[in-house]
C-alpha cells in the first residue's frame, strides 16, 4: 500500500501538461512578438497597446462590461426573490424546485440560445403577444435586449442556486431572535437575512458576471453580428484571423478585469461580513 | 413540545406569499418554454420556426439522411464514450493515489484543477488550442478526444475524492490481512465502497464531453464536428434539422439526468437489501 500515492505521478504531470502549460503560453503569447512560433521571439507589449489605442476594441470592451453587468443586476433583482422564496417551502418542496431549476443548466447553453431564435424572431411567439397588446412590428431578434436575455436565460439558475444556498444555510433562529427584539419584517430582511445572504450573491455574481463578459456564441446568436462582444473579438483571432499574439493578449487583459471585478465584489462583502464577524464575536463574548 | 410552535416561526417566512409563488412559475416557464419550443417545431411539417402547421418527422428523416450530420453524431458519442472511459479510470486511480500522498502535492493538484472548473470555458479552449499549435500537433479528432480527457478528469476526481475521504482506512488493511493483496483489496474492497462516486464521477463526464461547444469548437480541425459544432455553424440560417437534433441531445442528456438522480437510489436500496438479507 505504499506505493499508492505514486499513482498520482501520472496524473501531475498531464495535469503539468494539459492545464499548467496552456494557461502559460497565453501569457507567453500575450508578450511576444514572435509571428506565431516559439523557437525565435522577441518581448514585445505592442498587442496590448494595439487594443488600448484602438477606440473599437475599448467600444466592444465597454459594451461587453455593460451588458454583462446589465445581465448581474437583472439576474440579481428577479434571482434574490425566487431563491428566497424557494428557501422558505418545505425540504421536500426545496429539493424539488432546485432540481427543476438545475435541470435545464445541464442542457446544451447552444441548444437552449438557439430555441430563443425561433421565439423571438419576427412572427414567432412573442413578436405575436406584441402585436395583440398594439405594438406592431417591435424588432426583438438581433438587438441589445435578445443578447441581454439570453445571458439571463443561461446564467441565472445559478444566481439563484447560490443565493438559495446561502438562505437554507443560514440559523433562522437569527429572524427569530430579532422579531422577538421587536424588528419588524422589513428589519428583519435588512439587518439579518440580506447581510447573511450576501456570500451567496457574491458567488452568484461570479458565475454570471464572468461567463457573461467571455460569452462569445450568445452575443453572434441573438445579436446578429452587430453586437459584438469581447469574447467574439478573442474567437475572431484564434479562429478567422490567426492572430494569436493579439488574441491572447485580449484573453489576458479580460482575465484581469475579471479578476479586478471579482476582488473590488469580495472587497465589499468582506466589509460586510467583518460586521457580522464582530457581532458573532461580542455575542461569544457576552455568553 | 415548543418545537413544532417554532418551526413555523424559524422558516423565513409565514405568510402564503402570492407574489413570491407567481414569480416562481413564471420563472420555471421561462427556464423550460425555449426546450419545449425546440422538441415542438422539431415536429413541424414546414421550414417555419414560428408557426406550427403539422406533425412530422420529416426533420428527422433528414438528420438521419444527411451524412454530414450522421458525422458529427458519430464523432459527439466517439469522443464522449473515449473521455468517459479514459477520465474515469485515470480521475479514479489518481484521487486514490492522492489519498495517500503528501498534503501539499493533493493540494496542488486540487488547485491546478480548478483551473479549468473555474476559469471561463474560452480561456482554457484557446489555452488548449495554443498547446496543440505550440507542439504541432494538427488538430482533429484526437486533440479534441485530448481536450475532453484534461477537462473531464478534474470532474472525476470531484466526485470521486470526498468518497474516499470518507472510507475507513483500516478496511484494505482487514482485506490484506486477511491474505489479499494490495490490489485484490483494491477491486474488492475499496472500488466497490466508492462506486457511487465514480459512477456520478462518469455521467458528469459524459455529459460535460457531450455537450461541450466551446472548447471542441476550439481544438478541432480537419472538419471534425461534434454535434454543438454543428448546431453552431448551422444556426445563422433557420433550418428545422437543429430542432432534431437539438431534441435528441436534450433527451440524450435529460435521460442521463434521470439515471445519475435515480440510479445511485436503487444501488443504495439494493445495498441495503443485501445487508438485510445477510
Amino acid at each position: 500500500m505504499k506505493k499508492i500515492n505514486q499513482l498520482a505521478t501520472p496524473y501531475i504531470i498531464w495535469a503539468g501538461i494539459m492545464i499548467l502549460l496552456p494557461m502559460l503560453l497565453i501569457l507567453f503569447y500575450a508578450i511576444t512578438d514572435s509571428g506565431n512560433g516559439i523557437v525565435s521571439f522577441r518581448l514585445t507589449l505592442k498587442p496590448f497597446g494595439k487594443f488600448f489605442t484602438d477606440p473599437d476594441f475599448l467600444l466592444i470592451l465597454w459594451r461587453s462590461l455593460g451588458i454583462a453587468l446589465k445581465t448581474t443586476i437583472i439576474c440579481i433583482i428577479i434571482g434574490y426573490p425566487v431563491a428566497y422564496y424557494i428557501a422558505g417551502s418545505d425540504d421536500r418542496v426545496q429539493n424539488l424546485l432546485i432540481l427543476i431549476i438545475t435541470i435545464p443548466t445541464w442542457i446544451n447553453m447552444l441548444v437552449r440560445t438557439y430555441a430563443w431564435i425561433g421565439l423571438l424572431s419576427d412572427g414567432g411567439l412573442f413578436s405575436t403577444i406584441l402585436g395583440f397588446a398594439g405594438l406592431k412590428d417591435v424588432k426583438l431578434l438581433y438587438t441589445e435586449g435578445a443578447v441581454i436575455l439570453g445571458m439571463v436565460y443561461n446564467f441565472i439558475p445559478f444566481m439563484i442556486l447560490q443565493i438559495n444556498a446561502s438562505l437554507s444555510k443560514m440559523d433562522h433562529s437569527l429572524i427569530q431572535a430579532a422579531a422577538d427584539l421587536g424588528a419588524n419584517r422589513t428589519q428583519c430582511f435588512l439587518k439579518v437575512t440580506l447581510p447573511l445572504s450576501l456570500p451567496g450573491v457574491v458567488n452568484g455574481i461570479a458565475l454570471v458576471f464572468l461567463p457573461a463578459v467571455s460569452s462569445f456564441f450568445i452575443p453572434k446568436m441573438l445579436g446578429g453580428g452587430q453586437y459584438y462582444l469581447i469574447g467574439n473579438v478573442i474567437e475572431n483571432q484564434f479562429i478567422t484571423v490567426g492572430e494569436w499574439n493579439f488574441g491572447s493578449a485580449i484573453s489576458i487583459i479580460m482575465a484581469v478585469i475579471m479578476m479586478a471585478f471579482m476582488y473590488v465584489v469580495r472587497a465589499i462583502e468582506r466589509r460586510n461580513s467583518t460586521v457580522e464577524e464582530d457581532d458573532r464575536r461580542r455575542r461569544g463574548a457576552a455568553l | 413540545m415548543m418545537g413544532k410552535k417554532y418551526k413555523d416561526h424559524n422558516k423565513l417566512s409565514r405568510k402564503k406569499r402570492p407574489i413570491g409563488r407567481l414569480l416562481l412559475i413564471l420563472m420555471i416557464i421561462f427556464f423550460y418554454m425555449p426546450i419545449v419550443f425546440v422538441i415542438l417545431f422539431s415536429f413541424n411539417d414546414s421550414k417555419s420556426l414560428t408557426a406550427f402547421t403539422g406533425f412530422s418527422t420529416i426533420w428527422y428523416e433528414k438528420l438521419f439522411r444527411s451524412s454530414r450530420m450522421m458525422d458529427s453524431v458519430y464523432t459527439t458519442i466517439l469522443v464522449a464514450v473515449i473521455a468517459t472511459a479514459v477520465s474515469t479510470i485515470v480521475g479514479t486511480i489518481t484521487a486514490l493515489g492522492l489519498s495517500k500522498s503528501k498534503k501539499v502535492i493533493r493540494d496542488l493538484v486540487t488547485y491546478v484543477n480548478d483551473f479549468p472548473i473555474m476559469n471561463p470555458e474560452i480561456v482554457t479552449a484557446i489555452g488548449l488550442m495554443l498547446l496543440f499549435l505550440t507542439l504541432g500537433i494538427e488538430r482533429g479528432l484526437g486533440t479534441m478526444i485530448l481536450a475532453h480527457i484534461a477537462f473531464c478528469i478534474p470532474y472525476v476526481m470531484l466526485s470521486v475524492m470526498p468518497k474516499i475521504r470518507s472510507l475507513d482506512p483500516n478496511m484494505a488493511d482487514a482485506a490484506m490481512d486477511l491474505g489479499c493483496t494490495p490490489w485484490q483489496a483494491l477491486i474488492k474492497v475499496i472500488v466497490p465502497q466508492i462506486a457511487p462516486g465514480i459512477f456520478s464521477g462518469a455521467l458528469i463526464a459524459f455529459t460535460m464531453s457531450f455537450d461541450d461547444f466551446i472548447i471542441s469548437y476550439f481544438v478541432t480541425g480537419r472538419g471534425i464536428k461534434n454535434l454543438s459544432i454543428s448546431v453552431y455553424t448551422m444556426s445563422k440560417r433557420v433550418n428545422p434539422i437543429i430542432n432534431a437534433i437539438s431534441t435528441l441531445i436534450i433527451a440524450t442528456i435529460t435521460l442521463i439526468l434521470i439515471l445519475v438522480n435515480v440510479v445511485p437510489i436503487i444501488i443504495e436500496k439494493t445495498r441495503k437489501k443485501n445487508e438485510n438479507d445477510n
